[in-house]
């Protein structure tokens, strides 16, 4: 899969980092997508009166928050060339087990180490055993969604309120913005993340090695880069951002059950697709990725606006979508000299 | 290789674990209860919990199958579990809507619909794959995600229920074995036929161990890829009107939902690398009823269905570590070590064809 990719990157990469003075081919993705967020949104803004509130535009962020910090964790992955499908179940898993630790009477604070401790710890094991025993990302991490998946089931077979004050207020209580506009705290904490991961991604050794990783696992090791440090840690990062996900996906439903999420890792890699990430790896943006997402959640709203659409054709909105960006990704790729 | 003995070679054809498991978990079932392995023929139909496992799994066998040799191919096949959706949808709404449901006629023009549906939409997957040249994984993604969208715009978001006795054969009907264990089997026997005693099975391996020599050496590289998605978007239609055809609903929302990674963990524990080359259709196959009895087994030890999905991980991550070249290699060593002929060629020409070329040498590097 990876190596009849390769060469794609090859082509793109030297002429970027030989400093061929026009737009490296690789950021083009990112701005075709934030060109499309804007069409879209002036498309709903023509069309619906009141779309055009800055309301709106932080209600995407609001209804998105965990879909943000989904898709930055995948990002990580993606860049160094693996996928991680376990991030739905393990969303589900940690809102499973907040719910739980929280009606069990255990303080807010421990639950939250707890639900992260978690989410980093699954992570771990398969960046291990994906790096370890060279089985496949898909596979280990499909294994990894089962588990996850079964072990809410574990926990619990029905759904679980949460009921605790401080999780409550911190789910309800709204951050006034000037103009009228309010965002819930679970905005704000994805967007502290979308900021600490592009740091890590684009400006650290870490973010470094994973982009060479994905460009060329045998040249990095070869240039004596600390592969498999880096390659687990991804999928550290990857189980942390879910269930930092998790976290904000119970505050934003305020219950855990075990098929909470169902088919969100397809929504986030669809993203990170759609942000201008390449799934051979070695070429992504997070901040890509945050466009992304915008844009399904802009699809979402324009849906929800026009009423007589049924929910259907949002699945089928984004497989067009996705359709268009990597027809277009590898029509630019073969461009390349 | 040939001139290896038996076990030599049974040993190295990967098969040697699944049917391990397979076998160890039939034995569990049948220590907790001893009427597990009892077939009864009653009315001219056999009936047990063999029989069920078998019927029960053959949806998953079947795309398993298509999904093996896309898989030799290098690609990968995620939209499976959408056609299996779309083709219940078609075949139920257009039964539906007959003049006369109930008809013959009605269940086979509508079931023909939705193989020839599912034929355009393996022709789109290998249009996107072998004509465009995008990543397996991404291209099929793209209908996984419409495709269910597609399935719900054509039963309008409704589970469609019918009543035809013809539909109703394929996915429940018997003859003495249930017809879906039938169509499975025929499917198995036809690729079996197919691909290993002509030259096809060879050409489609070639293509997955290296695209681009095959078509210098003169393959037609493109159509075997093309031929082999739609070959398996078939096979995900046929599994689609037996999944439908069992509950006589279409259920856009739900029908295999899942399935296609049910298919993959079926090939990858049957032990054919997702890195493309060798496939093995019997090693799909045990994967296959490997999936399903481990499903029957939670059901029938009354542990808790929801939980099967455990069961599930560390089955799957105990085959593929057993498989993994790295955990192989180890436990290799002791046997190649006293039998010290050329008969373990079988296996570093296996590992070769699954690692990058700079493989080697970094495991060179990492050692010291």
């Amino acid at each position: 899969m990876t190596t009849s990719a390769t060469p794609v990157k090859d082509n793109a990469s030297p002429r970027a980092l030989l400093g061929g003075r026009s737009i490296p081919g690789r950021v083009v993705p990112v701005i075709v997508t934030f060109v499309l967020f804007v069409l879209l949104f002036g498309v709903g803004a023509a069309r619906y009166d009141g779309f055009t509130s800055g309301q709106v535009l932080a209600n995407l962020f609001i209804d998105n928050a965990f879909l943000i910090v989904l898709a930055v964790g995948m990002t990580f992955v993606i860049v160094t060339g693996g996928i991680d499908l376990s991030v739905g179940a393990v969303v589900a898993l940690s809102t499973m087990v907040a719910a739980a630790g929280l009606r069990a009477g255990l303080p807010l604070p421990l639950v939250v180490l707890l639900v992260l401790a978690m989410g980093s710890t699954l992570g771990l094991l398969m960046g291990l055993v994906i790096h370890h025993f060279e089985i496949q990302p898909f596979i280990v991490t499909l294994a990894g969604m089962f588990l996850a998946r079964g072990l809410c089931f574990v926990v619990g077979v029905e759904s679980i309120s949460i009921k605790d004050d401080v999780f409550r207020s911190v789910a309800t209580s709204p951050i006034l913005l000037p103009g009228g506009v309010s965002i819930t705290w679970s905005v704000l904490i994805a967007l502290v993340i979308v900021a600490v991961a592009a740091w890590v991604l684009h400006r650290t050794r870490f973010g470094r090695t994973a982009y060479a990783i994905g460009g060329s696992e045998g040249s990095a090791t070869l240039m004596g880069l600390p592969v498999a440090r880096v390659k687990v840690g991804v999928y550290v990062i990857s189980g942390l951002c879910s269930a930092i996900a998790g976290l904000l996906f119970g505050l934003y439903m305020l219950s855990g059950y075990g098929l909470h999420a169902v088919g969100m890792e397809l929504d986030a890699i669809a993203s990170v697709v759609i942000g201008g990430t390449l799934l051979s790896g070695g070429v992504g943006y997070v901040l890509g990725s945050l466009l992304g997402v915008l844009v399904l959640g802009v699809i979402q709203t324009l849906i929800s606006f026009q009423g007589t659409l049924s929910s259907w054709w949002t699945k089928i909105a984004i497989g067009t979508l996705l359709l268009l960006f990597v027809v277009m990704q590898r029509a630019f790729m073969r461009r390349q000299p | 290789m040939t001139s290896a003995r038996p076990l030599d070679r049974f040993r190295s054809s990967g098969l040697l674990w699944p049917l391990v498991a397979i076998v160890a978990l039939l034995a569990a079932n049948a220590i907790v209860r001893p009427s597990f392995l009892a077939l009864r023929f009653q009315d001219g139909h056999l009936y047990g919990s063999l029989v069920d496992i078998l019927k029960n799994g053959a949806p998953t066998m079947l795309i398993a199958l298509g999904m093996c040799l896309v898989i030799a191919t290098r690609g990968i096949d995620l939209s499976v579990g959408a056609v299996v959706a779309i083709s219940g949808a078609v075949t139920c709404s257009y039964i539906a809507a007959a003049p006369d449901p109930t008809s013959a006629r009605a269940a086979l023009v509508g079931m023909g619909m939705a193989l020839a549906l599912c034929a355009v939409l393996g022709l789109w997957n290998g249009f996107l794959v072998a004509a465009l040249g995008i990543q397996p994984i991404i291209a099929t993604l793209v209908l996984m995600t419409a495709g269910r969208g597609i399935a719900m715009l054509i039963t309008d978001g409704q589970i469609i229920t019918v009543r035809n006795p013809v539909f109703r054969t394929v996915g429940a009907g018997f003859l003495v074995l249930p017809v879906s264990i039938l169509i499975a089997i025929a499917v198995f026997v036809l690729v079996a036929v197919v691909t290993r005693r002509t030259a096809l099975g060879l050409l489609i391996e070639s293509v997955g161990i290296n695209p681009e020599a095959s078509r210098l050496a003169g393959l037609r590289a493109r159509t075997i890829r093309w031929t082999v998605y739609v070959f398996a978007a078939i096979c995900a239609g046929v599994a689609g009107l037996m999944i439908s055809s069992n509950v006589s609903a279409a259920d856009a929302n739900n029908a295999g939902l899942w399935i296609e990674m049910d298919a993959i963990l079926a090939v990858v524990i049957g032990g054919t690398s997702l890195a493309g080359g060798r496939y093995s259709l019997t090693g799909t196959l045990l994967g296959a009823l490997i999936i399903q009895t481990l499903t029957t087994t939670v059901y029938s030890m009354g542990i808790a269905p929801e939980i099967t999905l455990v069961f599930k991980a560390v089955v799957v991550i105990a085959v593929c570590l057993l498989q993994a070249p790295k955990v192989r290699a180890a436990l290799g060593r002791r046997t190649r070590r006293r039998s010290a002929q050329p008969a373990p060629d079988a296996e570093p020409g296996a590992e070769r064809s699954e690692q990058t070329p700079t493989g080697p040498i970094v495991e060179k590097v990492t050692q010291p």
